[in-house]
């Protein structure tokens, strides 16, 4: 059985390959944390969690000219998944879809309790949240990329860097 | 297919080796490399394809249910779901969405089925503005060429090739170069399409019933932004793309990516479930918040038919619907490595599993251009996530092609052609071939004269200008008396008591030609106490299916079945040295033969250095064999069937008990692959392939070259002039 801790760790190992930088922080310290993180000007989708904020400088509710400018976007991942670092991305009226695709940097946080072993848990995960909602979601792992113009290359058409601040 | 059209083949192949092949050969073959890392990761691997293959069986089983429930499902989210019969259906429904919306321009990611019906055409014809977002199809878009890849696009195309392209076509302040360079021009100049685009299109991988969520599985994000951006979004995919649930999507995700590019997973699976809950993102409305209105966005899905329903009924060519687009048959194909999909593939798809596409959607006119490029070696066999038979489908649509009748072949010689399957059939070409076994027979009844006779010059012309047997080809020499007939005449020397029997399978090539590899198998097997008959028994049937003449492979089946059953039934092993042929056994006779009559034979054949190797296991002794002397070193070129079947580490092993050090080539195949090689529109397609085994096998130094399979022997003696042994030669007790 894996602990707590062991998924955290293989959670980090495997984003760590696609060169997913990660921070670990406690709610209190969140807005802190993710100040550090962000390059501004910055736009951001707000956090589903009741404990967690995010800081002033992080504005939400983005008008197109604004994603444009945008260098980071904060949004949160619903779950993650430690055997291939990927973290769920939902799609919400918030806007957490663009503000996490437009930007050249992308900080997604997420809660270390969201964190599932596998995909074969992540996806029950998702069927039962589609069935209850008809939500949409992005499987989202490592930075975006293309090796169709002779070798790989980060940043294709979404983020360059992807920054994941997860909350104990 | 006439000698002025095999020479026109030839030139086109000649042409793109020249043109394309090494950017081709460069990228798949990094992506199948990708793919034996990745999946040698996956604990799982096994289990994940039976799964799969599971969920795509019973999802084209209960197709038209699909349908229904995920159209319902869609409709009840707010979507439209249109089922088009053909293209041209297909295509006046989008025109017509568009048209609606007022559209000037749509922004598309990366779509085969969308390629399929050729919407970009269609719509540029009705004055929408299409540009494609995929980083590779944009390349091409801009260069006016097709794809050559189904997931690559732009496979065939080198760094500088691009760089050339959009330098001339965009003249940049300063010429780009990298390709991060080439990479940001793309984005930028696609950002700004997609800001401005009125439709976003898309192709689907997964649709899935119950909840009406499709998957798309991208790596460069245009399919978000194309989804995200404008508020409606057209969805195209082939009727096949249904499965029922979104967990069913699980082993589709962990499998597609390292079965296609070798990557564990590419960077963004999108789960949409349309119209989905995001806000477009206005441009034209540069200020106002995207999240300030009400989410009000369109959504279309073209569920397209186009000959699919037909194929689900057609029992040889369904399992092509079971298809998932990863493009790991064509990575792994030794002949696409070296040309590339635009040699290897047809209107839409290529690779080894276009021959289904194409039959099914464009017919077989256009599987039959390219059909020719599968040699039937396997090897993608094992490479495909859901298990599908690809050279069988080939060699189904090859026998379809043969009925329909006469790609122009020469009636001047049809009477020398033996055993013709019926008189509209095959052209000459293929007859030849598939009847080896008949000149066989008169070849080795007629050697040396036969010999001599096929090494001189007019012979060699008249073959190549009738049959297109190329004439630099060595022609392999008959052998006066066959190994059947040795193995009768010789004095007894089964052992006393043996620990095992045998009947040792005399293949057309070790009865007839290559008789010495028989005799050194016969005296292995005694040394190692086992009592070895060699049956008089036909061929296997193998160059007649390879040539899609599956009637006459029946016929051969079953009279090899009759030829070692009564072996069979008094407790003897078969073994059989021709590791194509224990394919045959193994697993087409489950299609040629009688369920019984096959398991029976399958269960109980073996390849000759296997079954070594288990003597070997059962306390047979090294020593009876010929071992190393010393630091002796083999490099050993298994044949590519064998390695499909798993059976290549025996041969090593063996070696290896015998005190030889072993190198292994890893080239999916030596180029030859039965009489591939030998025909003249395709010689110099088979040298290419063979080239990269050549230099692996130089390289290796070794004291000894040897190959299991005759056609590998026969390419690697063209190669490196001289012929190799097969391994049980190495071995022989009486060497
Ligand atoms: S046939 Fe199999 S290997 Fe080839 S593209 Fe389809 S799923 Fe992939």
């Amino acid at each position: 059985m894996m602990t707590r801790s062991d998924t955290y760790d293989r959670f980090a190992e495997s984003a760590g390959e696609y060169g997913v930088e990660l921070t670990r922080t406690t709610a209190e310290s969140l807005p802190g944390t993710i100040e550090s993180v962000i390059t501004t000007p910055v736009v951001g989708a707000p956090l589903p969690w009741d404990d967690c904020s995010l800081p002033e400088p992080v504005p939400t509710d983005p008008s197109p000219a604004e994603l444009d400018a945008a260098v980071t976007g904060v949004s949160a991942a619903s779950l993650a998944v430690a055997d291939y670092g990927s973290v769920v991305l939902e799609a919400t009226p918030g806007g957490g879809e663009p503000v996490s695709l437009f930007p050249d940097e992308h900080v997604v946080v997420l809660r270390e309790d969201d964190i599932v072993p596998d995909m074969e848990t992540a996806f029950e995960w998702l069927d039962e949240q589609f069935r209850d909602t008809g939500g949409s979601a992005i499987v989202a792992t490592g930075p975006s990329a293309t090796a169709d113009m002779g070798s790989l290359v980060k940043g294709a058409h979404g983020p360059k860097e992807v920054h994941a601040v997860v909350v104990t | 297919m006439s000698s002025e059209s095999r020479a026109a083949k030839a030139a086109q192949i000649r042409h793109l080796l020249d043109t394309e092949g090494d950017a081709v050969a460069t990228n798949t073959r990094g992506f199948n490399r990708g793919r034996y890392d990745s999946v040698a990761d996956l604990e799982e691997y096994q289990g994940l394809k039976d799964e799969a293959r599971a969920i795509k069986e019973d999802a084209i089983e209960r197709l038209p249910e699909l349908i229904d429930e995920l159209t319902e499902t869609i409709e009840e989210n707010g979507g439209t779901v249109y089922i088009a019969d053909d293209a041209a259906d297909a295509n006046e429904y989008v025109a017509e969405v568009c048209a609606e919306r007022d559209a000037d321009r749509l922004v598309k990611s990366k779509s085969m089925t969308s390629e399929e019906i050729e919407v970009n055409e269609h719509l540029d014809r009705e004055g929408v503005d299409v540009v494609e977002t995929d980083l590779g199809e944009w390349v091409l878009q801009v260069a006016e060429e097709a794809p050559s890849h189904i997931v690559a696009p732009a496979i065939h195309k080198s760094r500088q090739d691009i760089a050339d392209l959009f330098n001339e076509r965009f003249d940049p302040d300063e010429p780009l170069e990298t390709a991060e360079e080439l990479t940001m021009f793309a984005r930028e100049k696609l950002l700004a399409r997609i800001k401005e685009a009125d439709v976003g299109m898309t192709g689907a991988n997964f649709l899935a019933a119950e909840t009406g969520t499709m998957a798309l599985v991208t790596s460069e994000g245009n399919a978000r932004k194309t989804v995200t951006v404008p508020d409606t979004h057209i969805a195209v995919a082939g009727v096949e793309k249904v499965i029922p649930t979104v967990e069913d999507l699980r082993p589709f995700v962990e499998l597609i990516g390292r079965s296609g590019t070798g990557q564990d997973i590419t960077s963004y699976i999108s789960l949409f479930t349309p119209p989905i809950d995001s806000p477009a993102v206005d441009f034209d409305d540069p200020d106002t918040p995207i999240t300030d209105g009400e989410i009000d966005r369109e959504f279309h899905l073209v569920l397209i038919d186009n000959g699919r329903l037909s194929m689900r009924e057609d029992d040889d060519l369904r399992e092509t619907l079971y298809c998932i687009r990863c493009s790991a048959c064509s990575n792994t194909c030794a002949n696409f490595q070296s040309v590339g999909g635009h040699a290897f593939g047809g209107e839409t798809y290529s690779g080894g599993i276009a021959t289904g596409w194409e039959a099914g959607i464009e017919g077989l006119d256009t599987a039959a251009e390219f059909n020719d490029l599968c040699t039937g070696c396997s090897r993608c066999v094992e490479a495909c996530p859901v298990g599908i038979d690809i050279p069988w489908i080939n060699t189904v649509v090859r026998d379809r092609i043969n009925e329909t009748g006469d790609d122009g072949f020469d009636f001047l010689v049809d009477g020398l052609t033996p055993d013709a399957e019926d008189e509209s059939s095959p052209t000459l070409q293929k007859r030849v071939f598939g009847n080896f076994e008949t000149l066989a027979k008169l070849g080795s009844a007629t050697a040396p004269v036969s010999n001599w006779l096929g090494r001189s010059r007019p012979v060699g012309w008249l073959l190549e200008e009738s049959l297109g047997v190329d004439r630099r080809r060595e022609l392999p020499a008959f052998r006066r008396e066959t190994l059947v007939e040795w193995a009768d005449r010789r004095d007894e020397t089964t052992p006393a008591d043996p620990e095992r029997r045998v009947a040792l399978y005399p293949d057309v090539y070790t009865n007839y030609m290559l008789v010495e590899r028989g005799k050194a198998a016969v005296r292995a097997l005694e040394a190692l106490g086992v009592a070895v008959e060699v049956p008089a028994a036909p061929g296997t049937g193998r160059p007649p299916l390879s040539q899609g003449m599956i009637d006459t492979a029946r016929a051969k089946a079953e009279g090899v079945v009759e030829a070692l059953e009564p072996h069979l039934e008094q407790g003897r092993d078969v073994v059989v040295i021709e590791p194509s042929d224990l394919a045959m056994f193994a697993t087409d006779y489950e299609r040629l033969l009688e369920p019984e009559s096959h398991r029976r034979l399958a269960d109980h054949s073996y390849e000759l250095l296997e079954y070594v190797y288990g003597l070997l296991e059962n306390g047979g002794s090294p020593d009876a064999l010929s071992v190393a002397d010393g630091e002796e070193r083999v490099a050993y070129h298994s044949h590519c069937q064998q390695r499909t079947m798993s059976l290549e580490a025996h041969t090593v092993a063996v070696f290896e008990e015998c005190g030889y050090d072993v190198t292994t080539s890893d080239v999916e195949c030596c180029g030859m692959a039965g009489s591939f090689g030998y025909k003249t529109q395709y010689y110099d397609l088979s040298m290419d392939v063979g080239e990269p085994l050549a230099g692996q096998l130089r390289d290796a130094d070794a004291d000894h070259v040897v190959a299991s399979g005759t056609s590998c022997t026969d390419q690697i003696g063209d190669l490196l002039g001289v012929e190799p042994p097969h391994p049980i030669e190495l071995l022989d007790p009486g060497r």
